[in-house]
């Protein structure tokens, strides 16, 4: 079996566990949109699928919130994902490393688009009109005072540059800005894309990357510096996509070309805005937007979010309860899975110290990689999406798991054992009737601590497209809203609550009579 | 019958734990195996159920040699009592006492039948005792259930290591007074570890004294005591309290 196949046995087994939209028919053929963890990715993503849905017969999915480039890339070429909204200026430095100097936009797309099809079999589409590009930029107060207009007068100054991690090790970011501007090192952070900008608000950095069509630089009074070198190539966005989307589903072709130069840099900027500024959902945004230009059916008025914390959690009620099921589910199978692997391995090391130490060992490194390093090393084997998420998740949980069985498995009195075995026991006998009773509440306890770590740590799986409450977290933070990033972490929280307590509960009634009635001796 | 040939036993480690121990343990008859620690006496009990492996020499069990024997089936046919019961924790007084029948795979009433009757047999209250934890029974309770346990397939054999070594004087005078009056009814052919000369003499038939893993002295308590083999036989037996005679 291939990788691909797997990905698609793997696909097909996660579509049979989560809902299909009520009106495309079973055997329609599927179309997985994907989208990169910020506004515009949103944005564009929600416009390639409401068309898609409109034009096609097609299912459409969505995978947001990507936690970058590399993952939505990947993603593609694994076949998780059909189609997503790429700029040609990534596709040229980041994805074929090419360095060289730029030409305009229509040479830079024509090299993509060839380069593209031929080494990887995707598709560039025509670009949707504007041109995000790579930006720096400063608080406008700021950049005044100190007579810095383009990026050739940061040289003169030490500043404090605060960037995003994604721009801060890339060919076509900090790397080759520093080479072609002669800019010095010191003094450089790596934020949050998000953040960075909060940063820069409040003055606690003073330059930052960002995008062009940013709606936060006119909310937050910023100004960009010319790139009076010329470094940053074109970022025209379009729509990149497998070449084999178009054989399963021919009218999919046509119908992402309607998108083909109908928005503007003002356009892009004002969508964004949207749903930045006036806190309006993307879907609503696009939808809007889509009548407004008649390719589809105008849609019922859409609603903002509301401001008030309460007000949002009410709203958001059955979203967050399907999204808090998801969370469940997903680390449900995954505590599930590590109790079924670290029990067995647990009670196989327990009698044998240098096994257990090797085992041990392993789960506690395992357990000292950062979690979206983790998720991150889990989306070549995995793709994007559950799998990915769940076999995270379970190797966290694989750690309490085994060190708890060992201990529990150990902390019964050898005596016991002997008279076991002296009895005339198996050792099959002396598992069951004795080692295992014994060993249950320490046992349990570690299988609790399993759970809640899952469920707190599931939370960042949102960022490889798993879903659940750590949605409206990874949302929350990219528009700065921080009532929707409180709707996803306190019920996430709550969750974590609940099953910690309910797991109590379990290992309490798990716990032998025997022990628990320990102190009450009668003589 | 148990009987042990020229039966030596060297741990890995090097130490010689017991050295060309030869005895017969005839069959309804109780055999003491008398010594300070570290003289063997637990090894030997363990080697006869096969806990432990003898380094050379040969264990025969009604005439077969046990190393070819299936350990399993082996234990099943001899009870084992340890020092304070060992009894388990997680199971009632009446758990312990049914584990042997359940892992022989008897029905309950046969099971429930044969508690009963060894409750009986115990004097102890059925009603008032089966449903407890061993952490909610005394001293004594807790050692009737370990020797129930180990008596509750009727195995014609009992091997006890130290059964009544945790227990207080009156308790322990008590229970091996029980345990002779037992023994009359049932005959089993016993096998039993303790430390105590008075013990050892009130309870056994026979009575092997060991020292550093060699055999010194066996016969029977009258005999050793008319007759010490050696100047260390008649210390050790010195200690026992007169009251003991």
């Amino acid at each position: 079996m291939s990788r691909r196949s797997i990905h698609r046995a793997a696909a097909a087994l996660l579509a049979a566990l989560v809902a299909a939209p009520a009106h495309a028919a079973p055997d329609a053929p599927r179309i997985v949109v994907g989208a990169k963890k910020f506004t515009e990715g949103a944005v564009l993503g929600e416009l390639m699928a409401q068309i898609l849905e409109a034009q096609t017969d097609a299912r459409v999915e969505r995978r947001f919130n990507l936690a970058g480039t590399q993952v939505c890339f990947d993603g593609l070429r694994s076949g998780a994902l059909d189609v997503y909204a790429e700029y040609t200026g990534t596709g040229l430095r980041d994805l074929l490393g090419d360095a060289a100097a730029a030409g305009g936009p229509a040479a830079v797309f024509a090299q993509v688009s060839t380069a593209f099809r031929t080494r990887f079999d995707l598709v560039w589409l025509a670009p949707f009109g504007f041109n995000n590009t790579y930006a720096l930029m400063m608080r406008r107060d700021r950049a005044a005072v100190l007579g810095i207009a383009a990026i050739g007068d940061l040289a003169t100054h030490p500043l404090r540059f605060g960037v995003s991690h994604e721009f801060l090790p890339r060919p076509d970011g900090l790397p080759g800005l520093r080479n072609a501007y002669q800019l010095s090192e010191a003094g450089t952070v790596g934020l949050e894309h998000d953040l960075a900008y909060s940063a820069l608000a409040d003055g606690s950095i003073d330059v930052s990357d960002g995008y062009s069509t940013d709606a936060k630089i006119v909310a937050l009074g910023l100004v960009i510096l010319r790139d009076d070198r010329a470094f940053f190539p074109p970022y025209e966005a379009a729509p990149l996509a497998r070449a084999d989307l178009f054989t399963r589903v021919p009218l999919a072709e046509p119908a992402l070309r309607l998108l083909a130069g109908r928005i503007d840099d003002a356009t892009m900027r004002r969508l964004n805005y949207a749903v930045e500024g006036e806190r309006r959902e993307p879907a609503d945004v696009a939808a809007e937007f889509l009548a407004g230009l008649g390719l589809t059916r105008p849609a019922p008025p859409a609603v903002a979010r509301p401001t008030g914390l309460l007000a949002l959690l009410w709203q958001r009620r059955w979203i967050t309860l399907s999204l808090a099921g998801r969370h469940l589910w997903l680390t449900g199978f995954a505590v599930l899975g590590a109790v079924l692997v670290g029990l067995p391995l647990g009670l196989a090391v327990s009698r044998r110290p240098a096994w257990s130490a090797v085992a041990l060992t392993s789960a506690g490194v395992l357990q000292t990689i950062p979690s979206i390093a983790l998720l991150a090393f889990m989306l070549p084997l995995f793709g994007i999406g559950v799998l990915p998420a769940i076999a995270a998740l379970f190797l966290y949980g694989l750690l309490p798991i085994v060190r708890n069985t060992v201990a529990g498995v150990r902390s019964v009195d050898p005596l016991l054992l002997e008279v076991g075995l002296g009895l005339g026991m198996r050792r099959r006998d002396l598992l069951w009737r004795v080692e295992l009773p014994l060993a249950a509440p320490v046992i349990l306890a570690g299988v609790r601590t399993a759970a809640v770590i899952s469920v707190g740590t599931a939370t960042l799986a949102a960022f490889i497209g798993a879903g659940g409450l750590g949605d409206p977290i990874v949302t929350g933070l990219t528009v700065t809203d921080t009532n929707l990033v409180l709707s996803g972490a306190l019920p996430a929280a709550a969750l974590a609550i609940a099953v910690d307590a309910a797991l109590g509960g379990v290992e309490r009634i798990a716990t032998p009579k025997g022990l628990r009635k320990q102190s009450i001796i009668s003589s | 019958m148990i009987e042990l040939e020229s039966v030596s036993k060297v741990y890995p480690d090097g130490h010689a734990a017991l050295r060309e121990v030869s005895f017969t343990v005839p069959r309804g008859t109780t055999l003491a195996l008398l010594g300070s620690s570290g003289c063997g006496k637990t090894t030997t009990l363990k080697l006869i159920n096969r806990l432990l492996m003898p380094t050379t020499g040969c264990i025969r069990v009604d005439g077969h040699d046990i190393a070819g024997a299936d350990p399993i089936a082996l234990r099943r046919r001899m009870g084992y009592v340890v020092q304070e019961a060992g009894l388990f924790p997680h199971l009632t007084a009446l758990g312990n006492v049914e584990v042997v029948p359940r892992l022989l795979g008897w029905p309950p009433e046969r099971r429930s039948a044969r508690a009963r009757e060894l409750f009986a047999l115990m004097r102890l209250d059925f009603d008032a005792l089966a449903a407890h934890f061993p952490a909610q029974l005394s001293g004594g309770q807790r050692q009737r259930v370990g020797l129930m346990r180990a008596l509750a397939a009727d195995p014609p054999i009992v091997l006890m290591d130290e059964p009544f070594g945790a227990l207080d004087p009156p308790t322990r005078r008590r229970l091996q007074e029980e345990f002779l009056s037992l023994q009359r009814q049932l005959d089993k052919t016993v096998v039993l570890v303790t430390h105590d000369v008075d013990e050892a003499f009130r309870l056994a038939d026979r009575v092997a004294l060991l020292d550093a893993g060699r055999l010194v002295q066996l016969d029977t308590p009258e005999a050793i005591r008319a007759a010490p083999a050696s100047a260390f036989v008649a210390d050790f037996i010195a200690q026992a309290p007169a009251a003991a005679r």
